[in-house]
């Protein structure tokens, strides 16, 4: 269990994270969602105290994370991918951790050997790939068997094979009874380890929901529609309180109303339809759309940036 | 390597007439020597690629299919990875700490280096400059044989030594930081005070066996290279003993002034800098000011105090003993201060 209470992070002017509260409930896997630099990071460092919140305050197990007895037992963290020394092998640097909270040493054993990294134990981590080093953090999070799991980005640099083992660990993880806090910034990914998702922008709460909650959201399902007669079907929903959309091929995309709803309107006006389809959003889009307006760093509107300096048509 | 040293020693030995300055460029040309050895060494472990046999087998654990509402995707059975030893009693301790310490220590091969370097040079340097005195002996002036000090002399190294020593106090917290190594370690042991009077801890014991090691065997070394006519000293000659043990704990404590410096500046680079500064070029700033002032300040400096702490009869302001302790308040000054800053900024 991770509740966090009206936490906030200034780093000199900036606001990394702004008055966040949520919680994070075990038996399930929850997504941390967000564009980049919206604190997701800087919200897990605070978790663990390595970061002090500006203001607020977040407990885990209903304690600050100072007062575990037994660290590890309690709270495992992969936070950077390679928090460890490039000289130092795998063994040695999960063998100090383990001992800081009296592990025994054949657990270093165990997790090597169920992160897959038991060839290369006692290899320079430095030459590890980026993968390797991600199996590495991983192995140290499952130290000491703790209820409570956080992942900032773990399958970031995983190949596919690496990707669905992570998955299935987090689905474990949490089938087990365990609190799972993973970060993203991929929707899609989530979609399919998350049972919740926490979303937040420019470091503030957007939405803690579940992940069949956000997609069965009114707003995120709409109706596509096509008629010769499409301005006068316009009007007519706009009559009835839909809102709709004109594309660019000529179809309107309407909302608040099903589709069986405006199939009844056409027939009453004796408007034409051309198609008439439900359309679902994907959780990618139900994503952007939540976070419109929050991203901190946007990429060039790819339509209006051309890449080369054309003269305009 | 410290053959080497003694090897390049015996050489001097060997042409009575060379003047000091030879041996002075000889010392300047064996440490960078040492130092590009080093670095090589280094860059050449370092470009070696990883050995073939990265990770085969995800897991060990069953996996079974599990139906779920995103598909079809199995669940690791976690059995596998439970931790079937019930937590000890009580919380973690100062001991736990410093054995992860010890463990970290040993892991790096930085450490065997610095200790390697630490011990060349206190040793080379000692036996250069003893084995080059009883060379030139014979020319040597009346007046320079009666102040001449056999014990500093055989304990001359120290002033290399604390360079390389210092070094490693200064990565053992540095290398940290920019690992990130201390976060995770931060993780798992969130009490940071505690961790770092563990460092201190294991530190001090690593840094006062190799500092007395080489402040013994240079003392002993140098002692045997003075051979009659050239005087010199035994472990009983008066002050000896005081003389060989104050340059080990001299040692040390400069080491732990590199650990308190990085506790505060974090950065190795800067750190090193500004430990290297204080013993070099401090004394020379020092110097510029009026003569009246910089005779007092000068005596308050780090190697002042350590120039005096290795003469087996101390001709100045302060006793050996006096200087050490000056020198133990700037030690816990540094790491002191490290400390409360250790807890007020994010790791
Ligand atoms: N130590 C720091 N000092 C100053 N600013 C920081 C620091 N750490 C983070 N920030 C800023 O705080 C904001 C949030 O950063 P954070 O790393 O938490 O984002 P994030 O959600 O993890 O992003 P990403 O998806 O890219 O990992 C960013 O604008 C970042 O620049
Ligand atoms: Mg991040």
């Amino acid at each position: 269990m991770i509740e966090a209470e009206g936490l906030t992070k200034h780093y000199g002017t900036k606001v990394a994270v702004d008055n966040l509260s949520f919680s994070v409930r075990p038996g399930v896997v929850t997504g941390f969602l967000g564009p980049n630099g919206s604190g997701k990071s800087t919200t897990m460092r605070m978790i663990m105290g390595l970061d002090y919140p500006t203001r607020g305050q977040v407990k885990v197990n209903g304690k600050s994370f100072y007062d575990a007895h037994w660290p590890l037992r309690e709270v495992g963290a992969l936070l950077e991918a390679r928090a460890i020394h490039p000289g130092r092998s795998a063994r040695a640097h999960l063998l100090m951790l383990a001992q800081t909270s009296r592990l025994p040493k054949r657990r270093v054993d165990d997790l090597l050997e169920l992160v897959g990294l038991s060839a290369v134990a006692d290899q320079r981590a430095g030459r590890f790939s980026l993968g390797m080093g991600q199996r590495l953090g991983i192995a140290a999070a499952l130290l000491g068997d703790p209820g409570v799991l956080l992942f900032d980005e773990p399958v970031n640099g995983l190949d596919p094979d690496g990707i669905r083992w992570v998955r299935h660990l987090l689905k474990g993880l949490a089938s087990d009874g365990r609190t799972v806090f993973v970060s993203s910034h991929l929707m899609s990914e989530m979609a399919l380890t998350a049972d919740e998702v926490i979303i937040i922008g420019r470091g503030h709460l957007i939405e803690q929901t579940s992940i069949d909650g956000l997609l069965s959201r009114s707003s995120m399902q709409s109706v596509r529609v096509r008629s010769p007669q499409i301005d006068a079907l316009r009007v007519a929903l706009e009559e009835l309180g839909a809102t709709t959309d004109s594309e660019d091929d000529g179809s309107l995309t309407v909302r608040g109303v099903d589709e069986a709803a405006i199939g009844d309107l056409a027939g009453s006006r004796g408007i034409v339809l051309h198609e008439l389809s439900p359309q679902t959003a994907s959780l990618e889009e139900a994503f952007m759309e939540l976070t419109e307006g929050s991203l901190e760093y946007r990429g060039a509107e790819l339509s209006e940036a051309p890449l080369t300096d054309g003269t305009p048509s | 390597m410290t053959g080497t040293l003694t090897f390049a020693a015996t050489l001097f030995v060997a042409g009575p007439e060379r003047h000091r300055g030879h041996v002075f460029g000889g010392v300047i040309l064996l440490v960078v020597a040492v130092v590009i050895v080093v670095l090589l060494v280094q860059r050449f472990r370092n470009r070696k690629p990883i050995a073939e046999g990265s990770p085969t087998a995800l897991s060990h654990s069953t996996s079974q299919a599990h139906g779920n509402g995103n598909g079809n995707v199995a669940t690791v059975t976690v059995s596998a990875l439970t931790l079937d030893t019930p937590p000890p009693s009580g919380r973690y301790t100062l001991i736990d700490l410093a054995r992860s310490e010890w463990t970290k220590m040993r892991t790096v091969r930085s450490t065997m280096w610095t200790i390697v370097v630490t011990v060349a040079l206190g040793l080379g340097v000692s036996a250069i400059a003893t084995a080059e005195t009883r060379a030139n002996w014979s020319t040597m002036s009346p007046s320079s044989i009666h102040s001449f000090d056999p014990i500093s002399l055989s304990l001359i190294g120290t002033f290399i030594a604390q360079f390389a020593i210092g070094v490693l106090g200064v990565l053992v917290v540095s290398a940290e930081y920019s690992t990130g190594t201390v976060r995770a370690v931060f993780c798992a042991a969130p009490h940071r005070r505690s961790v770092l009077l563990a460092k201190i801890l294991v530190f001090t014991v690593v840094a006062v066996v190799v500092a007395e090691f080489v402040s013994f065997a240079s003392f002993l070394l140098g002692q045997s290279l003075l051979s009659s006519p050239a005087i010199h000293a035994t472990l009983a000659t008066p002050g000896a003993l005081g003389a060989v043990v104050g340059c080990g704990l001299y040692i040390s404590a400069l080491g732990l002034l590199g650990l308190g410096l990085a506790m505060i500046i974090r950065h190795s680079a800067a750190a090193i800098s500004t430990f290297v500064g204080i013993l070099l070029i401090l004394p020379i700033l020092v110097q510029a000011l009026p003569n009246s002032i910089a005779v007092d300040v000068r005596r308050f400096m780090p190697d002042r105090i350590g120039a005096d702490m290795i003469k087996a009869n101390g001709s100045n302001v302060f006793s050996p003993w006096v200087g050490f302790l000056i020198l133990v308040g700037y030690v816990v000054a540094a790491n002191v201060i490290g400390a409360i800053l250790l807890t007020r900024r994010d790791a």
